[in-house]
């Protein structure tokens, strides 16, 4: 008798049904791209405000570089005491005080004074509007001609192409290692939400006492598929929904609130953005374009709905034996740390070691251990991996979860049927011998 | 064959502890068969065994002449003793579902549950969920569950509890009529009123062992110990000296609607019960005569403390 597909059907609608399911689903992207509206304006109404800041030049060279704009407006001060500046910026609750002074005649010293720590992007823009006058000053002094510099700068990008002549280039790395995290890291976040998801449902089966009737009519094994499979089809559901709300939500809610998530960055970012604008930002377009072409793919869909699906299955059966093994949800504490243990450090692998050297010793190795393998592998794919490892890595996880949803189905037929006692490792070990 | 249901020298051990020692059972078709046994006697194992849940370490069981295989499933009815049912499914939905994991179409599930429904007096609960349904009306759903594939064998691990008397009533009455319909039935409890009033078959387990089994008449007859109630008015030849010479005698107690002397008598070998009617009626009017016959709870309880 083959119960599978009723199981998965009734797994399926129960969870899909449940009120909270329904709720999350819905509110999740509400909540996310709420979260997202409300920083994205906050940083705009931020940066939106005029910084008054109070300038005393005792140097006397800027006295016309300090020019207000839409972010900044500056007041000089001429030839105040420090400490009269001092006052005035604090009573007329300006944002800051600017003082220049010349300690000898080649050095210059800059301070500036505020009742808060000052952002980082107004020091930097400061920083960097004083170094060019002075720069500027400097070659000036020692008869330097400027535009013979520029002329004689040069911008080096070394083009990369392997020994089968194809192209690659910086920005296909960064795109690789953008594939590569997210699918790792969207294997990582499913395997956490969603075999939670199982092991609460095995554990309410033993609450709810039904499982007694439920096992004299079906096969464990045939149970913990069933759950398996319908558990994930339903958070697949919920993914789906969420991608989709999500990005309609996102351009719904730009095109009403008219704000632009791509300047929404950290400052760190905008520094970074501005040491990398010199390049032409149409050649960088086609360059993503044709990096994105020369990745494999076909490869990329293929391993990652396969890893995909036998890592997340491999994990779902420690998650259901875990659930048959426990009483309640606070038991489960003490088993949880060696499942996570693997997942987590299969991440922190695939972002420090596979970056580093995608195709080295550790991450070889670590991508054919069946239970750090599906994470670690679904990073170095976009890297181009030899079909006989993928495959080879593959056969592996599959087999250990083949073995691992015999052992679990043996823990899962005493398990469940265990109430009020809390198991040792000891005494699983026993209960997989019987 | 006649047999329904034959275990043959079950063991089943948990690490060091002994569930199950050599357990053999033979039950008939068409029969309710009493499993009793003190708390932790190995009662809810054989069930489990006879379910496939769990396996034995030796021996075997026979369904209907057959060795037991997954198939049989669909064959048995069980009614474990933890009640559970999924909380937040709705009643129709989940009775439909355990149905069809039991072998039954969707449309076959439904006619029997109107059926069911009505006779249980269940009415619109279709919709309810089950967490919304009162403790007795869960066990009813629950025991409608069990029976609704019809299966050759039932098993009712304490059917009647958490029933008020008179939906007790209605679930008893159920059962009888399975039976007549020729399903043959399991049945396990701590009550004895209500083996004496089903079983025709009985096994007592005690520690893992069978201590007895057989027919529940057979039983009584191998437990009964010759000994008679009698309540008498004595007139004037009553002489106590002589009945106590000629029988043993005790005082006893017991209710009657008139004050009289009441006697427990046991006789010996070579005594029978009329000799004792004759010599009765020559003391007295005799009011009450009665065999006393070990009831289920008396024989339940000589048993194990004997062990």
């Amino acid at each position: 008798m083959n119960h599978l597909p009723l199981i998965i059907k009734r797994e399926y609608l129960t969870k899909v049904r449940n009120k909270s399911f329904i709720i999350m689903t819905v509110l999740s992207p509400l909540l996310f791209i709420g979260l997202f509206t409300v920083v994205a304006f906050l940083s705009q109404v931020n940066n939106d405000k005029v910084k008054d800041i109070s300038v005393l030049d005792q140097t006397g060279l800027f006295s016309s570089d300090f020019k207000s704009n839409d972010t900044y407006k500056y007041h000089q001060l001429n030839n105040a005491e420090l400490s009269i500046a001092k006052d005035l910026t604090k009573s007329s609750d300006y944002y800051g005080l600017l003082v220049i002074s010349n300690l000898n005649e080649n050095q210059t010293n800059v301070q500036f004074f505020s009742d808060d720590t000052p952002s980082i992007s107004v020091i930097s823009d400061l920083e960097r509007l004083i170094e060019k006058k002075l720069t500027q000053l400097n070659y000036t002094k020692r008869a330097i001609d400027i535009s013979a510099i520029k002329d004689s700068q040069v911008n080096i990008t070394i083009a990369q192409e392997n020994f089968s002549g194809q192209k690659s280039s910086k920005i296909e790395g960064f795109l690789k290692l953008g594939f590569g995290g997210a699918a790792g890291y969207l294997l990582f976040m499913f395997i956490i939400i969603y075999g939670n998801m199982i092991m609460r449902s095995v554990i309410e089966e033993k609450t709810s006492r039904i499982i007694e009737v439920i096992i004299s009519s079906v096969k464990p094994t045939q149970l913990l598929l069933g759950k398996i499979i319908g558990t994930s089809l339903a958070g697949i559901t919920q993914f789906v929904i969420w991608i989709g709300l999500g990005s309609v939500l996102l351009v719904l809610v730009s095109a009403i609130f008219n704000i632009d998530f791509s300047q929404t960055q950290a400052p760190q970012q905008v520094l970074a953005n501005q040491a990398m604008q010199n390049n032409d930002v149409q050649m960088q377009v086609g360059e993503v374009m044709t990096a994105f072409y020369h990745l494999p793919l076909a490869n990329l869909v293929i391993a990652f709905l396969l890893f995909f699906i036998s890592g997340y299955l491999l994990y779902s059966s420690i998650y259901a034996s875990i659930g048959a093994a426990v009483d309640n949800e606070t038991d489960t504490q003490q088993f949880m740390l060696p499942v996570l243990l693997p997942l987590i450090l299969a991440v922190y692998i695939g972002f420090f070691t596979v970056i580093e050297n995608p195709h080295g010793t550790v991450s070889t190795i670590f991508s054919f251990i069946p239970f750090t393998s599906p994470v670690v592998m679904l990073m170095r794919i976009p890297f181009g991996v030899p079909m006989w490892q993928q495959i080879l890595s593959l056969l592996i996880v599959i087999g250990t979860f083949l073995v691992m949803v015999w052992f679990a189905a043996k823990i899962y037929r005493i398990g469940i049927l265990m109430y009020g006692k809390k198991p040792s490792y000891k005494e699983l070990v026993k209960w997989i011998k019987y | 064959m006649n047999k329904l249901l034959q275990v043959k020298e079950v063991s089943k051990t948990f690490g060091n502890y002994t569930a199950l020692n050599n357990v053999s059972l033979s039950i008939d078709k068409g029969q309710i068969f009493g499993l009793l046994g003190p708390n932790g006697a190995g009662k809810t194992t054989l069930i489990r065994i006879i379910n496939q849940i769990t396996m034995p370490d030796s021996g075997e069981v026979f369904l209907d002449g057959e060795s037991l295989k997954p198939h049989h499933i669909r064959n048995i009815g069980y009614l474990p003793e933890e009640r559970g049912l999924y909380k937040s499914m709705k009643v129709g939905e989940q009775a439909i579902y355990l149905a069809q994991l039991k072998g039954l179409s969707k449309t076959e599930a439904k006619k029997r549950l109107k059926i069911w429904f009505e006779r249980l007096e269940i009415g619109d609960w279709w919709d309810k969920k089950i967490q919304e349904l009162s403790k007795g009306m869960a066990q009813k759903i629950q025991f409608i569950v069990t029976v609704l594939h019809e299966p050759k064998l039932l098993i009712f691990d304490e059917p009647f509890s958490g029933f008020d008397p008179v939906n007790a009533n209605l679930i008893k009455d159920q059962i009888l009529r399975l039976r007549e319909d020729g399903a043959t039935i399991i049945f396990s409890t701590h009550r004895m009123e209500s083996v004496e009033e089903l079983c025709d078959d009985i096994a007592l387990l005690h520690k893992s062992n069978k201590l007895i089994d057989g027919n529940l008449l057979d039983i009584k007859r191998q437990y009964k110990t010759n000994t008679f109630q009698v309540g008498i008015n004595p007139t004037n030849s009553y002489n106590e000296l002589d009945f106590h010479s000629k029988f043993n005698v005790n005082d006893a107690h017991f209710k009657t609607l008139n004050e009289e002397l009441k006697f427990s008598v046991q006789l010996q070998h070579n005594q029978s019960a009329n000799d004792l009617l004759q010599y009765l009626i020559s003391i007295g009017e005799v009011s009450y005569f009665k065999e006393q016959i070990p009831s289920a709870n008396d024989i339940f309880i000589q048993t194990v403390n004997q062990s």
